[in-house]
């Protein structure tokens, strides 16, 4: 049984209605998609701001209700849009560790939020269980008593990821976890995040904008483009053999040490406007390959070679 | 609590406010067993008395009551009535204010129209309605006053719980499990608090005021009971006659109103967490020198920075964010400076035109020069002349400097219109040219824009722009691209690199991303804890590092292309600058450091270009 699987999910926002008249089409941030995450695996998802990767990971989270689709975790399917059923199933990780934590609380009151309202521990075992978790992230016990100002980014980290292994979950999303962090600290966040998930059995939804560290992590990788899946494939070869146009424009566009500086892509080109979406594909404004087609039908996603599929009407070789 | 009254008092007007408020208080709380005479005791045959006369201190009214009694009853009528409906509208208001700000959408919308409904409203217009409704009455005053101060709060209040319901730890208490009645109480409304008691300390002065004037015009306390308007309003009649009886409730409501006003300001400045953190006059604008030890000689660099020491003084800490940090960079020479977060490197960026907060930044030692005029030592005219034109900064947010009101045409105009006389339909010219140079599309159509028409990336480069407008020898960039996607920042980092080709621009690019480094700068200096450890040319340092932290860094950043893998990590954090240790500042996380490492300073040596400051480098150089 698969940890995760996501069918036909899409999110449309309205837009607020005009006094008189109808409403017009609302913002499609995440298209109907479909994909499945095995157990004990880590599925990485890139792509530029505003492709919907945050919008996708509040829906699985059931922080934010879809508008059509379906999400099914562990063989469940929680209630549409209540976090607490999803809770138990799905926790995330917030990329600012220390605007995720309320400056007004203690981080022993963080902690036992969920063991208290999503398990409901009595009192003497949350505090066993607090201290079970803290010495799984190697936090000391002496922070319990502390603000969250007191934390430097990385502690700030860990402790995001202590309540939310505090629920107890079987799949973590994990948003941008170590973009706030420095070089230094992000490889100690994300080993931690590795013993964890071996050590747990636990299913991770890496999120990213560095498709350095997405590889370095994932199992498997998910492209996503103007609220679509692009390209899905696995971490190791689909950035060394993009097929979908915009994925090859990614990994040229990482900077790397010893390639010399080029802007892979040409001047002027056009992105997508989400008010006004374009009928074809659309990368087409920004496609070197665009062709008349590309203009008319969206490209469908449809395998391409062993465990790769992309979207693109005439894909890289 | 000490540390708040110190704040308060610091304000002296507020201390003076808080003495006559509390000399008032304890009045009020005084009066039921001071020996004064009966206040509602008529005699006619003793009516406007003046002061200290027959036993009266105040003298007497149009009744031949006694003043002084009068006052002080009034006094505490007032008050009550104030505080309370001070307690009633907050509490109203902020309710209402935090179930639209949480809520939002049409919950939000609506509540919102009908409070914005309530405020168009002229305020007094609209208390007087309500009494008219309710027909006179302290109580319906009391009423009237509440309701007319609710859609402040409610608005104030609205605003910072939007900002709150936004904050991720919401949602994070959402997914522990939290109800939304247990998230209002416990996660929004004790960081809504001080912002409450902030906003009802400065309206409650007003509100005592209101209910006053509503007394006066007779529809608040009825007669024979008074407090200070209805006092007020009796005596109106021998206004001219008997002047005396006028001014002293007058007075009184004076007296409360100014001084709880002036209290209220007092606190709100004392809640106010700039001022926590010992920033208590506004900046200066150039950073305050107080420099030691002898000044270095020119060099013949564009640009040098020379030992700069520069420190934040905060209360009795010391803060050495820069401690000694020499560069230099040449005509079309890109100079990189790699660091983690906290190691001093915009500290370093902001001191060489003396941009670096004052209070509390000091320069405490070095130079910088340009062309081989000292900038530390320059005067405010010189440093405005240089800035901006000669030496130009980009920084992380572009909307860090563009104004979101003005058409960013207009903004690029202004920017080379305070350095040079130009013709004005000769600064749009100018301002298309340089939009073009940075590679905006359509640039004749986009200089028309405003600064959120427009993409982060689009900005950014609106924000290079700005930089380059008045031609500039040097551009210093502090992580220009950090906020931006890869195809985004690739294209920047290749549009610097054209311009200092083609245009001879010497870049210095702060950064803590290896592969900029590697793909931009010629040579790069590496900062941990103020100092630079390491320099050389890019290439060889990657190569063959020579310090252990930078040898260590190189090895955490991950490379596309490697497949899945553990990283590299260093354990510990950097050391805070206010308590760094003796010796080398990475000695406590470093595999090599022995006795030695924590004796003396560490000097900067090697054979130029290269430099390192350890004992024992990983590299001879
Ligand atoms: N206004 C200030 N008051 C007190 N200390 C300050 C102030 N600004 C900076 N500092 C301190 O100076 C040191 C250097 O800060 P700086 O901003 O130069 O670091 P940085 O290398 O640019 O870091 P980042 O990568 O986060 O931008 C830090 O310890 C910082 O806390
Ligand atoms: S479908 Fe066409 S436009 Fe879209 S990515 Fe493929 S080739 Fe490019
Ligand atoms: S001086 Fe000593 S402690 Fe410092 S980096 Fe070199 S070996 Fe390590
Ligand atoms: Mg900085």
């Amino acid at each position: 049984m698969p940890a995760l699987t996501v069918e036909n999910l899409s999110k449309t926002f309205p837009r607020s209605r005009p006094l008189f008249g109808k409403a017009a089409p609302g913002v499609r941030a995440v298209r109907p998609m479909s994909f499945t995450v095995e157990q004990g695996e880590t599925l990485g998802i890139v792509g530029e701001s505003g492709c919907g990767k945050s919008t996708l990971a509040r829906m699985l989270v059931g922080l934010l209700p879809p508008s059509e689709g379906e999400i099914v975790i562990d063989g469940q399917a929680p209630g549409k849009g209540d976090p607490t059923e999803f809770g138990k199933l799905i926790q995330y990780v917030f990329q600012d560790p220390n605007s995720s934590l309320n400056p007004r609380k203690t981080i022993r009151q963080v902690m036992e939020a969920p063991l208290k309202h999503l398990h409901h521990l009595p009192a003497d075992q949350r505090d066993a269980r607090i201290r079970e978790i803290f010495a799984t992230v190697s936090l000391r016990e002496s922070f319990l008593d502390r603000y969250p100002h007191e934390f430097s980014g990385g502690q700030a980290q860990r402790i995001g990821i202590a309540r939310a292994l505090a629920a107890d979950p079987r799949i973590i999303v994990l948003d941008e976890p170590v973009s706030a962090l420095d070089v230094s600290v992000q490889a100690q966040v994300l080993n931690l995040l590795a013993g964890l998930k071996a050590r747990l059995g636990l299913t991770y939804l890496f999120i990213s904008h560095d498709l350095a560290v997405v590889e370095a992590v994932s199992d498997r990788v998910m492209v996503l483009y103007f609220g679509s899946v692009v390209e899905i494939g696995r971490a190791d070869s689909i950035f060394a053999h993009p097929r979908h146009p915009y994925t090859r424009l990614l990994a040229n566009s990482a900077p790397v040490v010893g390639r010399p500086l080029t802007a892979p892509e040409q001047k002027g080109t056009e992105l997508p406007d989400p008010l006004n979406p374009p009928p074809g594909c659309a990368f087409a404004g920004r496609c070197p390959k665009a062709t008349e087609i590309c203009r008319t039908d969206i490209p469908q996603l449809r395998d391409m070679g062993e465990d790769q599929r992309a979207a693109c009407h005439h894909p890289n070789d | 609590m000490t540390r708040f009254l110190k704040l308060l008092f610091r304000n002296r007007l507020a201390g003076i406010g808080a003495v006559v408020m509390g000399l008032i208080l304890a009045l009020v709380i005084l009066t039921p067993v001071l020996p004064l005479q009966d206040p509602y005791a008529t005699d006619l045959g003793a009516r406007f008395k003046g002061a200290l006369q027959d036993g009266h201190i105040l003298g007497t009214d149009h009744l031949g009551r006694d003043q002084l009694s009068r006052l002080l009853w009034g006094t505490q009528l007032s008050l009550l009535v104030g505080l309370a409906s001070a307690f009633a509208a907050a509490l109203i208001g902020s309710t209402i204010g935090v179930i639209a700000g949480y809520f939002g959408g049409r919950t939000d919308n609506l509540i919102m129209r009908a409070v914005d409904m309530v405020m168009a409203f002229p305020y007094i217009l609209l208390a007087l309605a309500i009494v008219a409704a309710l027909g006179p009455g302290l109580l319906n005053a009391l009423i009237a006053v509440a309701a007319v101060n609710v859609p402040f709060f409610a608005r104030n209040i609205r605003g910072i719980v939007v900002t709150l319901a936004g904050r991720e730890f919401v949602d994070a208490a959402r997914l522990a499990g939290m109800g939304h009645t247990r998230i209002i109480l416990t996660e929004i409304v004790p960081n809504v608090l001080p912002v409450i008691v902030i906003a009802m300390s400065t309206t409650i002065g007003w509100m005592i005021l209101e209910t006053a004037g509503l007394s006066f015009l007779g529809l608040g306390s009825q007669p024979p009971q008074a407090d200070l308007g209805s006092m007020l309003g009796e005596a109106r009649a021998a206004l001219i006659t008997h002047p005396f009886t006028s001014v002293v409730p007058g007075v009184m409501i004076f007296l409360i109103v100014m001084s709880i006003n002036l209290l209220g300001d007092g606190v709100r400045d004392a809640l106010d967490p700039r001022l926590k953190s010992g920033a208590l006059s506004r900046p200066l604008p150039v950073t305050t020198v107080g420099r030691e030890g002898p000044i270095p000689a020119a060099t013949d660099d564009l640009l040098a920075v020379q030992d700069l020491h520069t420190q934040f003084h905060a209360g009795s800490r010391i803060f050495r964010a820069v401690g000694g940090v020499d560069l230099a960079v040449r005509p079309g020479e890109c100079l990189g400076i790699i660091g983690e977060s906290g190691s001093g490197k915009s500290v370093t960026a902001l001191s060489i035109t003396r941009l670096v907060a004052s209070p509390p930044g000091v320069i405490t030692g070095g130079a910088v020069r340009f062309r081989e005029a000292d900038m530390i030592g320059a005067s405010y005219e010189e440093l405005r002349q240089i800035r901006g034109d000669k030496v130009a900064y980009i920084f992380q947010d572009p909307l860090s400097t563009l104004h979101p009101l003005y058409r960013i045409g207009d903004q690029l105009a202004e920017a080379i219109r305070v350095h040079h006389k130009v013709p004005k339909d000769e600064l749009r010219k100018r301002a298309i040219t340089l939009l073009k140079d940075v590679r905006i599309p359509n640039a004749e159509s986009r200089v028309d824009n405003y600064p959120h028409e427009m993409s982060g990336g689009m900005r950014q480069r609106v924000g290079i722009a700005m930089a380059l407008a008045n031609e500039p020898d040097v551009i210093i960039a502090d992580e220009p691209t950090t906020a931006l996607d890869v195809t985004v920042q690739a294209q920047i980092l290749a549009l610097l690199n054209d311009l200092r080709r083609e245009k001879g621009l010497a870049i210095v690019f702060i950064t803590h991303d290896f592969g900029v480094v590697a793909q931009l700068c010629d040579r790069v200096a590496v900062m941990y804890a103020g100092r630079i450890v390491e320099t050389g040319p890019t290439q060889a340092i990657l190569d063959a590092p020579a310090h252990p932290y930078a040898k260590r860094l190189i090895a955490c950043v991950p490379e596309l292309g490697h497949g899945r893998r553990e990283l590299a990590a260093i354990p510990g954090l950097p050391p805070a600058v206010d308590d760094l240790p003796p010796g080398c500042a990475f000695a406590p996380r470093c595999d090599k450091a022995s006795a030695s490492c924590c004796e003396g300073d560490v000097p900067l040596i090697g054979t130029p270009p290269r430099a390192v400051r350890c004992l024992y480098p990983e590299e001879n150089v």
